[in-house]
């Protein structure tokens, strides 16, 4: 069963397609690593999945509504001047969480703010700001997290607690689409791969020892030449 | 085909305009009160309704845009809003000399030149803001938002230079077009097919080269994509 | 209360609590509206009783710059942190997101005008206060249709270039209409005018202005969120 289907989808930024007919079918319940280099279209493909950009052409398939979906793009997505806690119980709102306090106690006490909760965003060291930010996206318990180079530039402990939850996640039955630059911790979670090059999935199957062994393998035996 | 087409209609309006100036100007004696100046009436209000008709046609296709998403739409709309505007201005030039040859100033605060005025501004808005969003998608989005803005405001600027106390209600001079003698009324008839005729041409020469523009964006595009 | 309309409360709360923490674009405003007032005041030499026939112009030309200040942070406010996509890919429906805005910048122009008004009545010795009550329903209402149009540009322009240069040449030509029925309200009513018979007629104008766009906006706004 599907969680979402991507059906050859164009995006054109003017002159630019960055997506050329890209198709992508994600199981429930799967963690998908979306690989491919800088400018492959991976921030592309993840923010129409995300609804936050239609496609010049072709369509996306899914059953999950808005409320369903836990966004981290590149940037961290909470308010410089709300607290933690005031910054949680407004996307907690947004996103129709039965009882917003509860949950963005317990979204912060998971990542290990618990104790600063009152603090405001700017004050925050950049590793408790990225785990501020990963705390909301998990906020609502989404049926599908969209995740964008997610453990790029975190700290130690920011990516053990990105792993905790994404495992947690996975556990309950969530589904992950992650791009990645093939970082360990993200392969490590991975039940299946795809390549996106040029704006269009190469290759798209489950996640292969070799894949985890040797970071270039699906490079190059899928890839284009580079 | 379509640039003979364009032709055409370019010269029978410069033909149809020839004739009707040289009606003006031979076959129809100077006016009681106003003397020879009178004649610029004759383009005067047919570019005032010519305008009009092409910000219609505008805020159409600009709503044609928003629900069909074809960019085809998007070029009608700023192809009449570049000629419509540039209409506008010949009427307030051509009004500005009819002034300052009737009452001796160049500009009167009277309701028809004001409510041209305003409509000058609303759709310099339009063109100052249209060049600086580099994405096509986006820019025909955002333009045809600030055109139907701009043509909803029409109404309400002719209601508000009607209100009590405002300068309009007392302007230094009118020029009132008032009610015309029979003899004037078919070369003032002719006069609107003329100025609709020609400006019709540019608007499809406008046309012609913004849809090529976006045939050339799209040949770029594909080879991009190779 | 519905959902929608919840979501733009919260919203605009979040907007105001952020603003009025730094007091950023408050402190801009006003202090830009101050300046102004004290420029105007060398820009006419009239006299005292001279004044009251350009108070309305004055006041509105005072609360529109300050205003335009004010909605250009409405959207823009949004993109640090990229927090402007998280908004839009939440369940949170366009209008609502718009809505709040718009209610927020309301506020907060409501607050600079209310700073303003008392140094304008100072400057230029005009007694404002006996109008009070009508004067204040003006100020009201041509303020929401500043700040819902202002909104709405916000938003249209948050991603072009020149953002702060833009606005005006967008915003300024579309309230003519509803700042020609503020200045001659408002100038009538420092005058001793009532609000009735003819004059009645500038709040039908700013009524018809504010229902029109408020509409208009509400409902094109999810054109301009996902593109």
């Amino acid at each position: 069963m599907l969680a979402v289907a991507a059906d050859r989808v164009w995006k054109y930024f003017g002159d630019y397609p960055a997506l050329r007919g890209a198709s992508l079918e994600v199981e429930k319940g799967s963690c998908m690593a979306l690989l491919g280099r800088n400018g492959a279209g991976k921030t592309t493909l993840l923010r129409i999945l995300a609804n936050l950009s239609r496609p010049t052409k072709g369509e996306i398939k899914t059953a999950i509504g808005k409320t369903g979906i836990g966004y981290l793009g590149h940037g961290i997505g909470v308010y410089d001047d709300l607290s933690a806690m005031e910054n949680l119980l407004l996307f907690g709102e947004l996103m129709g969480v039965a009882d917003p306090k509860q949950a963005a106690l317990d979204a912060l006490d998971r990542v290990g703010l618990l104790r600063v909760k009152d603090g405001l965003a700017r004050e925050f060291s950049r590793g408790m700001r990225q785990r501020l930010a990963v705390a909301r996206a998990f906020l609502h318990r989404p049926e599908i997290l969209l995740l964008d180079e997610p453990f790029t530039s975190l700290d130690d402990r920011a990516i053990a607690v990105l792993q905790s939850l994404l495992k947690d996640a996975l556990s309950s039955g969530a589904t992950i689409v992650m791009s990645t630059h093939q970082i360990r911790e993200a392969m490590e979670l991975a039940t299946h791969v795809a390549l996106l090059e040029r704006g269009k999935i190469v290759h798209t199957g489950p996640q292969t020892p070799e894949m985890l062994l040797d970071p270039g393998w699906l490079y190059r035996t899928y890839g284009e030449a580079s | 085909m379509r640039e003979k087409a364009i032709w055409a209609l370019g010269l029978l309006g410069a033909v149809v305009m020839i004739y009707n100036l040289h009606t003006v100007f031979l076959n129809l004696p100077d006016e009681a009160m106003q003397g020879a100046i009178y004649r610029i009436i004759f383009i005067h209000v047919p570019a005032a309704i010519s305008a009009q008709v092409f910000f219609t046609v505008s805020l159409v296709a600009s709503i044609l845009f928003l629900v069909k998403k074809n960019h085809a739409f998007d070029a009608v709309a700023v192809s009449c809003i570049e000629v419509g505007t540039m209409l506008v201005l010949v009427n307030l030039v051509t009004g500005s000399i009819w002034g300052k040859s009737q009452w001796g100033i160049w500009w009167a605060w009277d309701l028809r030149m004001t409510s041209q005025l305003m409509c000058f501004l609303l759709y310099l808005g339009y063109l100052v803001v249209r060049p600086a969003i580099a994405e096509p998608t986006q820019r025909a989005t955002m333009s045809a938002f600030i055109a139907i803005f701009a043509y909803a405001d029409i109404p309400l600027v002719d209601l508000a230079i009607r209100l009590p106390n405002v300068r309009t209600q007392h302007p230094g001079a009118v020029l009132e077009t008032g009610q015309m003698a029979p003899m004037f009324i078919p070369p003032f008839l002719v006069g609107i097919l003329a100025v609709l005729l020609i400006s019709t041409a540019l608007v499809l020469v406008r046309l012609h080269q913004e849809t090529s523009q976006r045939e050339i964006d799209s040949l770029r595009r594909e080879l991009h994509a190779l | 209360m519905p959902h929608g309309l919840s979501t733009a409360f919260a919203i605009a709360r979040k907007d105001l609590r952020t603003e009025l923490r730094t007091k950023e674009s408050i402190n801009a405003s006003a202090s830009f509206a101050l300046v102004i007032l004290v420029l105007f005041s060398f820009a006419f030499n009239l006299e005292r009783d001279e004044f009251y026939a350009i108070s309305g112009g004055l006041l509105w030309l005072v609360f529109v710059f300050a205003g335009a200040l004010i909605v250009n942070r409405s959207f823009s406010r949004e993109l640090p942190n990229d927090c402007l996509d998280v908004l839009v890919a939440s369940p949170a429906p366009g209008w609502a997101i718009f809505l709040g805005k718009a209610m927020a910048a309301f506020v907060l122009l409501t607050i600079v005008e209310a700073i303003s008004l008392p140094i304008f009545g100072l400057f230029y010795n005009i007694h404002w206060m006996d109008s009070a009550g009508p004067l204040v329903i003006i100020i009201l209402l041509a303020t929401w249709g500043i700040t819902i149009v202002g909104a709405a540009f916000s938003a249209v322009i948050v991603n072009v270039r020149l953002r702060e240069l833009m606005l005006p040449v967008l915003l300024y030509p579309i309230l003519i209409p509803l700042l020609i029925a503020a200045m001659g309200s408002t100038t009538a009513l420092l005058s001793g005018e009532q609000m009735t018979g003819d004059n009645f007629s500038y709040i039908r104008q700013l009524i018809g202005f504010d229902a029109m766009y408020t509409a208009l906006a509400l409902y094109m706004i999810e054109f301009i969120l996902v593109v």
